[in-house]
């Protein structure tokens, strides 16, 4: 254990960045579990008289067309789209590890189904599929979860399949087997965990992407509506004022995703570095 | 050359399951779709039962699901998309009149994200750890952070707002500027065509933010990925005894360093193609892009879901078809690998 931490404080020491990632990451998370009470302004009372001031003391970010504080704004929809983001990576890696993990351990019938359905799902421009998902489905919010989980679910049956296959036929798996388990709970309670620490970093990095993603679908109008305060739509809001310069409508939250998708980023390059010491690169 | 050819045939073959999968999902996705779509074609709001009912069996609605699929794969087949409620035309005639746009600028887009990407990644490959390297990996690093709409839209405030210098960030060439004949719909080939050089000029002014937008998205990927295999490359052991036959830097790099280091980065071009077409939804929304995408976005937000699975459809084939070549590719350029 204490060589694990050495490992990990050396790591850290040579590669600051995953430490401010790190942080990064905690402020986030911070401002999402807070955002409401520690945002200066109300973020959906409007304010027509202070409309499109840009950025000052008193309103950090400006104001929108309806004289709404962005940075308040900005700051609350942090609670919505890592609650969004969030839900759909715990969603398809939960679906995603155990269908791979019984499929890579049974093969057979079952991985070659399994197999065809992911086959069918990436033969699709992924984020042309959400955005198909999310019409068929519905214009709502948890539509951009499921939509965006199914879309994320290929990589992590396809990673937790390949990892439990070439685990499956191991001294300890058969010991686990021979010492009375089911099929059932070798996958889940031997061969589950043991795959887990590879997959935290496909989770870091997926994060970031469903971030995109989720913010992506709600620039184009779907999902989230107008006034919740959500980086995506407020992006496509502020979209009309820029050809008249109003850079800050556009600017800041497209900065907070960009913070937000970056900080995930380097945060999974960096838990790599410390899971996996062969693939640093 | 026949083993090229047999080799597309069997990674067509191959590619075929998936189809027929994207197809079962397509019309699903139509069953699923909220509304009736009897109703939608029955001549108004008040429209009786009787007609609506009239139409449901004419449409097939009331038959089994799968005899509908049938009829459904029967109707693909014969090119009949279904029609669209917003523009009253034929979805195949929308889309393959707005698909030559969202073409030129996935490929322009394309090709500028090469030019860049390649001699970037192996310059930084040559010279690692040296300024130009850190530079190059946190432009990678930033690239795939920012959101195309966001860098769109900011490239649109500085390089129209504040410079001045790119033209109005609306459609696909200036209202004022004569549109060329169409021939191919490909803007610039048309004008080239035509020799109307100044049309020429507006397209091409026209293309450039929203495809370097898309570039930027995916330079990172192209531009990792060319480090990662050149710096692999350049280690081996040809290299080495390519330079100690004495010949010149340039030539060991450039011919044989870099056909070996270019196979990774061909792989990664189908993921890369895809990005962009998801891509392409987002910048055609922010530059008014009259391609399939926007298309298909009017009529999804305004319920005409005939588009919306036409464009879906149309999407997958294209990526299926671009996997197919990026295979034979890779075929081409690696003779060493048979794929069965």
């Amino acid at each position: 254990m204490s060589a694990t931490l050495r490992h990990v404080g050396w790591v850290l020491r040579g590669n600051p960045v995953t430490l401010l990632a790190g942080c990064g990451c905690g402020l986030m998370v911070l401002a999402a579990l807070l955002g409401p009470w520690i945002a200066p302004y109300d973020p959906v009372a409007s304010n027509v008289p202070l409309a499109l001031q840009p950025p000052s003391a008193a309103h950090w970010f400006g104001t929108d067309q309806l004289g709404r504080d962005v940075f308040s704004r900005v700051l609350v929809a942090a609670r919505l789209d890592l609650a969004i983001a969030a839900s759909a990576v715990s969603l398809s890696f939960l679906i995603g590890a155990t269908v791979g993990s019984f499929c890579g351990y049974a093969g057979g019938r079952l991985d070659a189904w399994v197999g065809r359905f992911v086959d069918v799902l990436m033969a699709f421009p992924l984020f042309v599929l959400a955005m198909a998902m999310v019409a068929a489905l519905g214009n709502r919010v948890e539509n951009i979860i499921y939509a965006t989980a199914i879309i994320n679910l290929p990589f992590y049956i396809r990673f937790s399949r390949a990892e439990v296959n070439i685990r499956r036929n191991l001294g300890w798996v058969e010991a686990a087997r021979a010492s009375g388990n089911s099929h059932v709970e070798v996958v889940l309670r031997f061969l589950l965990p043991n795959v887990l620490p590879a997959m935290a970093v496909q989770i870091s990095l997926n994060l970031g992407w469903a971030i995109l993603n989720a913010a992506g679908l709600s620039f184009l109008g779907l999902g989230v509506r107008p006034p919740t305060p959500e980086w995506g739509i407020m992006v496509a809001e502020g979209a009309r004022f820029i050809t008249t310069g109003k850079w800050w409508l556009v600017a800041c939250p497209g900065a907070a995703l960009m913070f937000a998708v970056l900080c995930f980023n380097l945060l999974g390059d960096g838990l790599r570095d410390i899971l996996d010491p062969r693939m640093r690169t | 050359m026949r083993g090229i050819a047999g080799r597309a045939g069997r990674r067509f073959l191959s590619s075929l399951p998936a189809l027929l999968g994207v197809l079962v999902f397509t019309f699903l996705l139509m069953r699923v779709l909220p509304g009736d779509p009897a109703i939608f074609f029955a001549s108004g709001p008040n429209a009786g039962q009787a007609e609506i009912e009239d139409i449901r069996r004419r449409m097939g609605l009331d038959k089994p699901v799968p005899e509908q699929l049938l009829l459904y794969l029967r109707d693909v087949a014969t090119g009949n998309l279904g029609r669209s409620m917003t523009t009253g035309q034929p979805v195949l005639n929308d889309l393959r009149g707005r698909l030559p746009a969202s073409l030129e600028l996935t490929f322009c887009a394309l090709l500028i994200a090469l030019v860049l990407a390649v001699p970037l990644g192996i310059l930084a490959a040559l010279r690692p750890g040296s300024l130009l390297d850190h530079g190059v990996r946190m432009l990678c690093t930033l690239g795939v952070c920012v959101p195309t709409f966001v860098s769109g839209l900011l490239l649109i405030y500085v390089l129209y707002y504040l410079l001045g210098i790119a033209p109005d960030p609306t459609g696909r060439i200036d209202i004022f500027a004569s549109q060329p004949p169409t021939v191919t719909g490909f803007l610039l080939v048309d004008a080239a065509l035509a020799g109307d050089w100044e049309a020429w000029w507006a397209a091409a002014s026209q293309l450039v933010l929203p495809a370097c937008t898309m570039a930027l998205f995916v330079l990172a990927p192209l531009a990792r990925m060319t480090r990662a295999s050149m710096l692999a490359v350049l280690t081996s052991d040809f290299v080495r005894t390519g330079e100690a036959l004495g010949l010149s830097r340039r030539r060991v790099i450039l011919v044989y360093a870099l056909r070996n280091a270019l196979l990774p980065v061909i792989t990664i071009m189908g993921i890369v193609f895809s990005t962009m077409l998801g891509a392409n939804v987002l910048v055609e929304k922010v530059f008014s892009w009259p391609g399939v995408a926007s298309y298909a976005l009017d009529a999804l937000l305004s319920s005409d879901y005939a588009p919306v699975q036409g464009f879906v459809l149309l999407m997958a084939s294209i990526f299926v078809l671009v996997n197919l070549v990026v295979d034979l590719l890779y075929g081409l350029a690696d003779p060493r690998v048979s794929i069965g």
